[in-house]
């Protein structure tokens, strides 16, 4: 019996060894492509895409080139799926493995000659290459531009909840809340200030200006949220866990109700025309800048703090840490950030109203930070991508949409119970390094292989 | 003048009397133990000083200003470092990373710098990185200073979650049973640190302790602890043949 089973856990692992290992073999030749390679590749793909991706699509049978990689055609005409499949291989997985591969010493060449000068330089250009990819494949249509800037916000607010749900442990529900006081600061801040509209009469100040003035709109979305945040960190001084979930959770129908009885904000009817401003570059760049300093933040003592209250509060007390203004800070920090999201959201939709910041929200940005990982920054970013994209692309499915997402997250819960990517440290200059390694270690693995 | 006074300190949970007219003076070089059965209320007295309960009644002093009603963090700050009995230390935290967080209330980099990754800040964070690996050097445990401390073995734990204590800067450092649950190996270890540490950095040490040989050795002078009140008070000889500790300790019946 004994040894029967030991035979079998024995073939499982062989099985599981030979998947691992074919995984390795297509890796392999992928294992030294820099950041940087995979940009240029993506860039490259992108670019065909904008050339040669209406002549293809049409040549594969469908009308126009697929939104999302094919997920909302295949599911509408299961028939389309070889055409998509092939479509996604072509303009994309091909270009990027092909180029990734072809440049990669080129690229590692760079990367090397990027890093040396000071760190910033290196990270400039990277992220304008991003950009430039997010802004060609977005550049086809509207909607993708819309996915796009939901998806950035998804990030900063998914970024802002793991500052207290992963970093300080808390288990906060507010974030909706916070989302909704930026939302309505941020819009009332440009439409008295900017707009002719019927709720707030003729603008204060030249329409022109506007545009140069949004960063301050959402500053001031930010600083309502964070106000409003301290309805939430004055409890958490004294309580933990669960009743603070609770007060965190009563903070979102607070929010919610008031701005429902608030005539002057439209009430449940919402607050609508606000100004476009919020177009992909200005979304980009607050969401760089939030993942910038959220960064900075969690990697300093002052942040660490955070962790340390939520491992053993007792001794970051006797270790000099100042509890209260940790909680403080954590949740401002939080609610700021959401806050902005909240700002840029609402320029985004150009209309919002109280019943978007409700527990459907909530739901969304806790699955986006349960499934990306906790205490990560990495985590949050796939979570929040993977999302939203999901969410986008099973879009045809209506109703099931909600079924099959869930249960998504039911299955990475059991693979991995914290996450995809959990308690692990986003290290800028490790990601923008170049992957060579020196010939004889490669050949050292390959041997063991 | 003393570096610690406490001074009739009573302290009351509802109805029960933990603590009773306590009083103790430390003064600086000192090394002072508390001995007491289970249940003595020794740790209690601990958590009354370093700020987690404020005492009912009675004054506590470190240097000239009183430290009574101040929040934990704050007696910290203003010189008195503590371990724990329970190890208290953060799971998901490098020993390093443990060791700099006790520096925390020397950051002056403030929020600016935690935001924007300012030189002020990273030249601060070097300086406090320096710091610490001194000190996880003195307790021996630099090799482990990038581990998870889930990942350490008992013995280190306890030394790191000194160096912690030390990284406060303590004028008084308060030892919570440095030496519980420990083999004869490590015990030695952990004796042979905090006389290390004791000497080369002149701190006064207040340490509660149950194995007597540890209580013996290290201590200048000692009270012992029954029911909240102290019985016995004085030199290490004189506390070992004082016949009302060898009762609270023994029972009755060895004394007579």
């Amino acid at each position: 019996m004994g040894v029967r089973t030991g035979v079998r856990s024995g073939e499982l692992s062989t099985g599981r060894n030979r998947l691992g290992q074919l995984l390795n073999r297509i890796w392999a030749p992928f294992s030294q492509v820099p950041l940087l390679g995979w940009l240029l590749g993506a860039l490259i793909a992108v670019a065909l895409e904008q050339l040669l991706g209406t002549y293809l699509a049409r040549i594969l049978g469908m009308i126009k080139i697929p939104a999302l990689f094919g997920f909302a055609i295949v599911l509408k005409d299961l028939a389309l799926i070889p055409s998509a499949i092939l479509y996604v291989l072509l303009i994309y997985v091909l270009p990027v493995a092909v180029i990734a591969r072809l440049s990669a010493s080129l690229a590692n060449r760079l990367a090397a000659k990027l890093l040396s000068f000071p760190m910033w330089v290196s990270v400039i250009v990277h992220l304008g290459l991003l950009y430039a990819v997010l802004g060609l494949w977005a550049g086809v249509s509207d909607y993708r531009t819309l996915v796009a800037r939901l998806t950035l916000i998804g990030i900063m607010l998914t970024l802002s909840l793991n500052v207290v749900n992963g970093y300080m442990g808390e288990f906060s529900c507010s974030h909706p809340g916070f989302m909704a006081l930026g939302a309505y600061g941020a819009s009332v801040f440009t439409m008295v200030a900017f707009v002719d509209d019927r709720a707030f009469g003729p603008p204060l100040l030249p329409p022109a200006l506007g545009p140069f003035m949004f960063p301050t709109a959402l500053i001031v979305g930010g600083a309502t949220a964070a106000l409003g945040a301290t309805l939430v960190a004055i409890p958490s001084f004294r309580t933990r866990g669960d009743y603070l979930a609770i007060i965190s959770l009563a903070f979102t129908f607070i929010v919610k109700s008031f701005i429902e009885n608030l005539e002057v904000v439209g009430g449940p009817r919402g607050l609508g025309s606000q100004p476009d401003w919020a177009n992909l570059p200005t979304v980009f760049v607050w969401t760089v800048l939030c993942l910038w300093i959220i960064n900075n933040f969690v990697r300093s003592t002052l942040g660490k703090a955070l962790n340390a209250v939520r491992d053993e509060e007792m001794a970051a007390n006797a270790m000099t840490v100042n509890t209260r203004r940790t909680k403080m800070i954590a949740f401002l920090f939080a609610a700021f950030w959401a806050g902005v999201a909240g700002g840029l959201f609402a320029h985004v939709l150009r209309y919002i109203n109280p019943g978007t910041f409700g527990l459907q929200k909530l739901a969304e940005v806790l699955a986006m930070v349960y499934f990306g990982g906790l205490n990560s920054v990495a985590g949050p970013i796939v979570g929040a991508v993977s999302f939203n994209l999901l969410g986008e692309a099973l879009r045809p499915l209506e109703v099931y949409k909600w079924i099959i997402i869930p249960l998504l997250l039911i299955v990475v819960m059991i693979f991995r119970p914290t996450g995809l990517i959990a308690f692990r440290e986003f290290d800028v200059k490790n990601l923008l390094e170049p992957k060579q390694k020196p010939e004889e270690e490669v050949e050292h693995v390959a041997a063991a292989r | 003048m003393s570096l610690l006074r406490v001074e009739n300190v009573t302290h009351y949970f509802g109805g029960l009397r933990a603590v009773h007219n306590y009083n103790l003076r430390v003064e600086p070089g000192q090394i002072r133990g508390l001995i007491g059965p289970n249940g003595a209320g020794k740790t209690t007295i601990f958590n009354l000083i370093t700020g987690i309960y404020t005492p009912t009644e009675g004054e506590i002093w470190l240097e000239d200003s009183s430290i009574v009603g101040l929040r934990p963090y704050e007696i910290a700050s203003s010189g008195l470092g503590r371990t724990f009995q329970n190890l208290r230390l953060w799971r998901h935290m490098t020993v390093l990373e443990h060791v700099k967080m006790a520096h925390y209330s020397k950051i002056s980099y403030g929020l600016i710098g935690a935001f924007f990754g300012t030189p002020k800040r990273h030249r601060e964070e070097a300086e406090i990185e320096e710091k610490a690996n001194s000190l996880l050097e003195l307790v021996e445990v630099r090799p482990l200073a990038d581990q998870i401390v889930t990942n350490l073995p008992y013995g280190a734990l306890r030394r790191v979650e000194m160096a912690r204590a030390l990284a406060t800067e303590p004028k008084v450092l308060f030892l919570d049973e440095p030496t519980a649950g420990m083999n004869p190996e490590e015990l030695t270890r952990m004796m042979d640190i905090i006389r290390r540490v004791h000497g080369e950095l002149g701190l006064a040490i207040f340490l509660i302790e149950h194995r007597m040989k540890v209580v013996m050795d290290l201590c200048n002078t000692i009270q012992t602890l029954v029911f909240g009140e102290v019985i016995a008070e004085g030199t290490p000889e004189e506390t070992q043949n004082n016949p009302r500790v060898i009762e609270a300790y023994l029972g009755e019946e060895v004394v007579t």
